[in-house]
């Protein structure tokens, strides 16, 4: 099955912030990346977009081709993470890639979102480069190498872990690993990770 | 002609010393390559939801300190939007100050966070003066 990515040129991204800076920010960013935009303040507000809300009110025929959300994790109300949590509860969404950005780089919040099946998560500032990056991965279709890239990721927290060095977690570190050094073969049904195999 | 070269002159110093005076940061130089013709205001768009921001965050905080006891999870929360705001524009003193707050924060120090306050409410005011100083001339530049 074709992802809506590989179907059309440009990337529709829900962007999620409750600071007004960084929603402009976010948003210029992806400008700049030939994404169509939109930008929400409040994790409730991207359900009501996506049709999550549990209204009676129909999802928007354009939020059906969002390709990428991309949320802020501390956020009063509905935090990014529980926003995530929701999406991939989703079975009209669950397929979505979705992004965590957060000024913390807490080894432990970084695990818990990529367990919950974050595609990725960024320390912010967010740069020009990390939403090319994020671009390129997502039009590649690699949203069905999920489940190696989330898996690989852990792989890289637990080493941090084993050599107990502090380590202040940029987000260029997992994100400029190649895909030839990824475990050849995730099929195992103990893989850890709760996201479903995409088709 | 000559005007012009003064103000682009005064605009390029103006724009140095924020930057030797350790007000901002490489962010800000970031935001100034996301303008182009077709967003020529960018950088103070964003600029002025910092201060949108920001001015609110101070004024919450500064009633929040004025408690008997200080909620420090509270001022933590505040601080870290403060903070995250000021990294977005790379206003530098100001976050590093942000840091040392929510540090007191965690270590239940009163009189640190109301120190630290004093010194960004000041660095904040001067930040603030600068680049409302330096977009005037830019303005003027036409």
């Amino acid at each position: 099955m074709a992802t809506v990515a590989e179907c059309s040129k440009e990337l529709h991204v829900l962007a999620v912030d409750d600071s007004y800076v960084d929603r402009k920010l976010i948003e210029r960013l992806l400008q700049i990346s030939s994404c169509k935009v939109t930008a929400v303040e409040s994790g409730t507000r991207a359900l009501q977009y996506l049709g999550l809300d549990g209204e009676q009110s129909n999802v928007g025929f354009d939020a059906l081709k969002v390709n990428l959300i991309i949320t802020d994790y501390t956020m009063p109300g509905m935090t990014g993470y529980e926003l995530l949590k929701k999406i991939k509860e989703s079975s009209v969404f669950r397929e979505v890639p979705v992004v965590i950005m957060s000024s913390e780089d807490v080894l432990t919040q970084i695990d818990s979102c990529l367990e919950e099946g974050a595609e990725e998560y960024i320390v912010k500032p967010v740069k020009l480069s990390d939403v090319k990056r994020l671009k390129d991965h997502i039009m590649r279709g690699e949203p069905q190498a999920n489940g190696k890239s989330g898996l690989l990721k852990r792989k890289l927290i637990d080493d941090i872990q084993a050599s107990s060095v502090p380590l202040s977690f940029s987000s260029s570190v997992a994100c400029d690993l190649e895909s030839s050094q990824l475990p050849s073969s995730l099929s195992s049904p103990n893989c850890p990770f709760k996201r479903p195999k995409l088709l | 002609m000559e005007r012009n070269q003064q103000l682009r002159r005064q605009l390029a110093s103006m724009r140095q010393s924020l930057f030797d005076q350790g007000h901002l940061d490489e962010q800000f130089i970031l935001l100034e390559e996301l303008q182009d013709d077709a967003n020529p205001n960018f950088v103070e768009e964003v600029v002025t939801l910092h201060y949108r921001d920001s001015a609110r965050l101070i004024t919450t905080i500064e009633r929040a300190l004025e408690k008997s006891p200080l909620d420090f999870n509270k001022l933590d929360g505040y601080m870290h939007q403060f903070k995250g705001s000021s990294t977005s524009i790379g206003a530098k003193k100001v976050k590093a100050e942000s840091t040392q707050f929510r540090e007191y924060c965690e270590a239940g120090n009163g009189e640190g966070c109301l120190k630290t306050f004093q010194l960004l409410k000041r660095d904040y005011a001067t930040l603030r003066r600068k680049l409302e100083a330096y977009f005037q001339v830019l303005l003027c530049m036409g």
